[in-house]
């Protein structure tokens, strides 16, 4: 594409992870990060809202992660890398959350895939 | 003299899912199938070239880097890198040997080259290692190479420009060809191609742009390495940046390549998944492979 266009400041539905993300998200990566622990998630699971305090999660975040909502978990400063491991623990993999943020079923988002290959 | 040679260039994706496939044994599988068949060519230049050394260029998901400390450029210099939980049930691999030598020559001229890399004597490796080893070489008998991990940081903007990770894939390759002792050395780049995971756009896939890619890299890198990081995530997707990781690779080779193979398919989970085998001019060229269809 040697005639890129200026690529404006937003890319609709698409949040650059940036220094102001990562900022705003620190607590709750770094809560999604020690998920990496078999033990960590025993806790979690145990007391999910103690857990989120004891990371120092804002409300906004605590709420988004009761409801189980990426999106909301996304524009709330997280980074997918690390959501994974919390929707990991709800048994959600990349496509039931790629479905859930784009407002489709499972099926309906995997067809949009397939279609995608032409 | 003694001195190294940079035998060639692989890229390849690394989604998570390839790594279930073959751990639960469904590559034969209609959905795995034209997936895992694109392999085969590349293996068999693998036995044929036999490299004594795999420089491996990738980016880490949160398994071995926090956001506490993100380097943007990390080299690793350990004997050995264990692989671990990554917290969404990827079955944990053993061990994969290191060449911590080959590393630290890495890293001396990478740094006189003026690429101030953070050096790794500790350093687990995610599924963006494993999985392409464990495609590249199913048969662990096989893997008589040391691994040198090359970690390029893709989550926390900004990401180095794809000019930049061009120019410190040129430097690795003129790291290996002044690696004083008699061994033959791979490169392997992992990562994409299009794809989003996050955001109302999750789903995004690019077939033309992707298709684009495979074609440039080969022959016009330049095209490639004159975009901005942002026009790459809005062409390819905020994961779709991991294209950064093959222009790596490419400028290992620099120069002209040959390409002996490479493959296209969507979808392997939500993401398009590539495939690219390039030979260093000038080096023992195998014959040409039959390249995998476009589909």
């Amino acid at each position: 594409m040697t005639d890129m266009k200026p690529v404006p400041h937003e890319i609709p539905g698409t949040v650059i992870f940036d220094g102001v993300e990562a900022q705003k998200g620190y607590a709750l990566n770094k809560m999604c990060y020690s998920f990496n622990s078999s033990g960590n998630r025993l806790a979690f699971m145990r007391n999910e809202e103690a857990y989120c305090r004891a990371y120092g999660l804002t409300a906004e975040q605590r709420d988004a992660v009761r409801r189980r909502d990426v999106l909301a978990l996304v524009h709330g400063g997280g980074n997918v890398y690390y959501l994974a491991k919390l929707a990991g623990i709800f048994g959600l993999g990349v496509q039931d959350i790629g479905a859930q943020q784009t407002g489709v079923t499972v099926e309906e988002f995997r067809a949009r895939l397939a279609v995608a290959g032409g | 003299m003694k001195m190294a040679k940079l035998l060639g260039a692989i890229c390849t994706s690394h989604i998570p899912a390839i790594g279930n496939a073959i751990a639960r044994g469904t590559q034969d599988e209609p959905y795995w199938k034209p997936f895992f068949e694109s392999y085969p060519p590349v293996r068999e230049w693998l036995a044929q070239v036999d490299p004594d050394a795999v420089v491996m260029i990738y980016n880490d998901h949160g398994l071995n880097f926090f956001l506490d400390k993100m380097p943007t450029f990390a080299v690793g210099a350990a004997p050995e890198y264990c692989n671990d939980d990554e917290g969404w049930g990827l079955p944990t691999l053993p061990p994969f040997r290191g060449d911590p030598k080959l590393s630290w020559h890495v890293i001396e001229q990478l740094v006189h080259d003026e690429f101030d890399v953070t050096t790794c004597q500790e350093m687990l490796v995610d599924h963006a290692f494993t999985v392409p080893i464990s495609l590249l070489w199913p048969d662990r008998s096989a893997r008589r190479f040391g691994t040198v991990p090359v970690a390029i940081n893709t989550v926390q903007h900004p990401l180095p420009t794809p000019a930049r990770c061009y120019a410190l894939g040129k430097a690795i390759g003129r790291a290996i060809e002044s690696y004083p002792e008699d061994i033959g050395v791979v490169v392997v780049a992992t990562g994409g191609m299009s794809h989003q995971l996050d955001g109302e756009r999750a789903g995004f896939i690019n077939k033309a742009f992707d298709l684009h890619c495979l074609e440039k890299i080969v022959d016009d890198p330049r095209v490639l390495t004159d975009m901005s990081i942002r026009e790459l995530v809005r062409e390819a997707g905020t994961q779709g940046v991991e294209l950064i990781m093959w222009l790596a690779a490419r400028g290992a080779l620099d120069g002209k390549v040959t390409k002996l193979h490479s493959h296209y398919h969507i979808p392997v989970s939500n993401t398009a998944a590539g495939l690219l085998l390039l030979s260093a001019n000038g080096r023992p060229d195998p014959k040409p492979l039959d390249s995998g269809p476009l589909s």
